[in-house]
């Protein structure tokens, strides 16, 4: 089942096509990763979910419904550009916006105690938000998107401006709340993190959806027919003997003994033909296929559209 | 608590517990107190202190006869008091005038009654409560002497028969058939402190309402605030939230400078706390009731009572005005209008990202008010004439300006017309406003024109 839909979503804006026929199915309980380069239009089919635009073509549909009023109980939105009433006390800035979500103050109290707790910020409680670091006001505002326990959490960039230890701080909650049920989509431009979280993904680039689907199955899509070969042997005789249905890419060697990456040049050929023709030649310890990084991806299907876009 | 309350909480009690809002709300009495007071203490200064006059009469006309010596025929007052010297040149005192702590030297020539000139010499300027007392007074010796010499018989009887002061009052005929005493001064004075109360209000508070919806851009609060309420709710929420901050504090400067005002007056001033003007109120009006009020011009006691007393005319004047429609009117304009520019000051906060931004924006906005400020200044002379009925009816200044009307008395259709015309302006304004503000709140980067804003409204939301 599909938490949210979105089907052909189109916006403009004065002059400037933001999403073009853009869809997305996210299935409940997953994460979701949105990613593209800067301005590709990912911030706006956030908003656009989270109804704070609406768009001009197009609908979005939480659990096969129109979304509507009902549903922004629902959704905990972190912004990329991340902000709290500067004047305002820590705590109560917390449970106004709690209460904005629906929780009553004293549920919303009870919550804001265990949060607080956990992420030792308790002594914030009586502060402004101008007396907090930029990295403090972050976490304030992270346990303020998700207190009321939404069914979908949106975070925009949730990893810029975290150090490395919150960044796995946040990390551990995002996969703690997909393991409560809670479905997440986040946009990025950490691809570690993509490989790391998410089930699915969509990349957005010049406002078009461009490549989407299960990351296992993407990754899949783009492999090279390259693979590792852990070797025991002469590397040159290695080199010398392998069948020319196969192109020897390069040696490395470490401490664990010598790495070949071989590709297979000929289509319908497998990794069996290259493991029969190897068996014969050298001595095999370990043998795996590379897998495309989605940083590669990433890279490769943004050029291809460029270049696309260019002929 | 739904959602918009919620927000008007928030705004609320954010705003009254700042420091600047305790502040204001105790200086506000204190700048107004002052105004009342400071030229009382000084009226009250300028009395206390006691000037001696040196008077030469060469013409003998004011020196009379007394037991110690000469006395001047002018009546001394409080702080004006006068010693007669005969047989000394003027100059003697030139050099030593200074230090002989005379205030000042009267000389009345021998041949005043030809030359109708006398001279007052002094190291200070004279004051003109000082030369005009003498004027006045040597003015009626001199006259009372003239009519002396004609010799005619019970002058004084005739005199005091002739003497007339004619006091003029305005009464008017009410529809009912009634009479009704009013003073224009009045009347004018209470639509005029309205009408300003109104822009005031207006001005500053719906600054505030702008600066709020800046601040919420600026600090970025605002995409998560409209991804969990609709923009139009949290516009609404801040300008009712800022709205009551607003009415808090006028109820803070009524009642802290009725306190003051009469705290300070009792202590300091404690001969003004019983004027005859609350004896003469408190025994005539409140007593009598209305028919004081209700007069006929013809009565013989009204004739006699020629001298009305002052308080006596303000407080029929008061009366002469319906309280009721007056408060009423007051309360609704005051609301609507505020209500009106706020959702308008709303709007220019979202299409900018920080206050300087505003200037050239803020002007076209607040114009029609200005435009209303003049237009009341002269409606106070011209309660009915067609450049105050028009701009009482158009909404963006009939806030200000029925405000100087009403005292005079406005027709129902026309209160009904300038009312619900204000009402419909409000809800399309807001329509407007919102439809504006929720494209307005997450621009960034440059500030929008008003033609912008045109397309805005025509995107769909």
């Amino acid at each position: 089942m599909n938490l949210i839909s979105a089907s052909e979503v189109v916006k403009d804006f004065s002059g400037h096509r933001a999403l073009n026929h853009v869809s997305m199915e996210v299935p409940e309980g997953s994460i979701y990763g949105l990613l593209g380069p800067n301005g590709a239009g990912k911030t706006t089919l956030l908003r656009i979910i989270n109804q704070i635009t609406a768009p001009d073509q197009g609908s979005i549909l939480f659990e096969g419904t129109p979304i509507g009023q009902e549903h922004r109980h629902m959704i905990g939105y972190l912004p990329e550009e991340r902000g709290l009433y500067k004047k305002m006390k820590v705590g109560e800035q917390a449970l106004y916006l709690a209460q904005l979500k629906g929780l009553s103050r004293q549920e919303a109290m009870k919550r804001l105690k265990i949060w607080f707790k956990k992420f030792e910020i308790e002594t914030w409680w009586d502060k402004k938000v101008e007396e907090l670091s930029k990295g403090m006001a972050q976490k304030v505002q992270f346990i303020t998107t998700v207190l009321h326990e939404p069914r979908l959490l949106i975070f925009d960039e949730p990893f810029s401006g975290f150090d490395p230890i919150n960044v796995n701080l946040l990390k551990q909650e995002i996969l703690q709340m997909k393991a409560q049920g809670a479905t997440i989509i986040f946009s990025t431009h950490n691809m570690a993190s993509v490989e790391e979280l998410c089930d699915h993904i969509t990349l957005i680039n010049e406002s078009e959806a461009v490549l989407q689907g299960e990351i296992s199955e993407v990754r899949d899509r783009y492999r090279a027919n390259k693979y590792l070969v852990t070797f025991k042997g002469n590397k040159e005789q290695l080199a010398k003997d392998l069948d020319p249905r196969f192109e020897l890419l390069g040696v490395e060697e470490n401490g664990m003994g010598q790495r070949a990456t071989i590709q297979i040049k000929n289509e319908g050929e497998g990794s069996g033909d290259l493991i029969r023709n190897l068996v014969d030649i050298t001595e095999i310890k370990a043998f795996h296929e590379i897998l495309p990084g989605m940083n590669d991806i990433f890279i490769q299907v943004v050029n291809d559209t460029l270049q696309k876009k260019g002929s | 608590m739904n959602k918009i309350g919620l927000i008007i909480r928030r705004e609320y009690l954010t705003r009254i517990r700042k420091k600047s809002f305790i502040i204001m709300s105790v200086l506000g009495p204190l700048i107004f107190a002052a105004y009342i007071l400071i030229p009382m203490y000084f009226a009250t200064l300028e009395d206390k202190e006691e000037k001696l006059m040196v008077v030469i009469d060469d013409s003998g006309l004011f020196t009379a006869q007394g037991a110690d010596g000469p006395v001047f025929t002018i009546q001394e007052t409080e702080t004006i008091k006068f010693q007669v010297i005969k047989g000394v040149p003027i100059e003697t005192f030139k050099d030593t005038f200074e230090e002989s702590g005379y205030y000042g030297l009267l000389f009345i020539p021998a041949n005043i009654l030809a030359s109708n000139s006398s001279l007052i010499y002094s190291t200070k300027q004279t004051s003109v409560e000082i030369s005009e007392y003498l004027k006045r007074s040597m003015e009626s010796e001199i006259e009372d002497l003239k009519l002396a010499q004609h010799e005619i018989e019970d002058i004084d009887k005739i005199l005091a028969e002739v003497e007339t002061s004619i006091n003029v009052r305005n009464i008017k005929w009410t529809k009912d058939g009634k009479t009704q005493e009013s003073n224009t001064g009045v009347i004018m004075g209470i639509g005029y402190l309205g009408g300003m109360l109104i822009f005031f209000f207006i001005f500053f508070f719906g600054s505030q309402v702008m600066r709020g919806v800046i601040e919420e851009k600026v600090s970025r609060i605002i995409e998560v605030i409209v991804s969990t309420v609709k923009p139009f709710q949290l516009m609404m929420g801040k300008i009712i939230g800022v709205g009551l901050v607003g009415l808090t504090q006028f109820l803070i400067w009524l009642m802290l400078s009725a306190v003051l005002v009469t705290g300070l007056k009792a202590a300091f001033f404690p001969e003004l706390t019983q004027t005859p003007t609350e004896q003469v109120v408190g025994s005539d009006l409140f007593d009598q009731g209305t028919s004081a009020q209700d007069m006929n011009i013809s009565t013989p006691e009204n004739l006699a009572n020629q001298d009305m007393d002052m308080a006596q005319e303000i407080f029929a004047s008061l009366k002469s005005i319906n309280a009721g429609i007056m408060i009423a009117s007051f309360l609704f304009f005051f609301i609507f209008g505020y209500l009106l520019y706020a959702a308008m000051f709303a709007v220019i906060g979202s299409m900018v990202d920080n206050e300087t931004d505003t200037q050239q924006l803020i002007f076209p906005v607040i114009l029609p008010l200005i435009l209303g400020i003049y237009v009341m200044i002269s409606a106070i002379n011209n309660p009915d004439n067609a450049l105050s009925f028009w701009f009482s009816i158009i909404p963006f200044t009939s806030p200000v300006v029925m405000m100087v009307r009403i005292p005079f008395g406005v027709p129902w259709w026309q209160l009904a017309l300038s009312g619900s015309l204000l009402v419909l302006t409000f809800l399309a304004m807001t329509w407007v406003a919102a439809k504006v503000y929720r494209t307005g709140i997450l621009m960034y980067g440059k500030k929008a024109s008003y033609r912008e804003i045109w397309k805005w409204l025509r995107y769909s939301s």
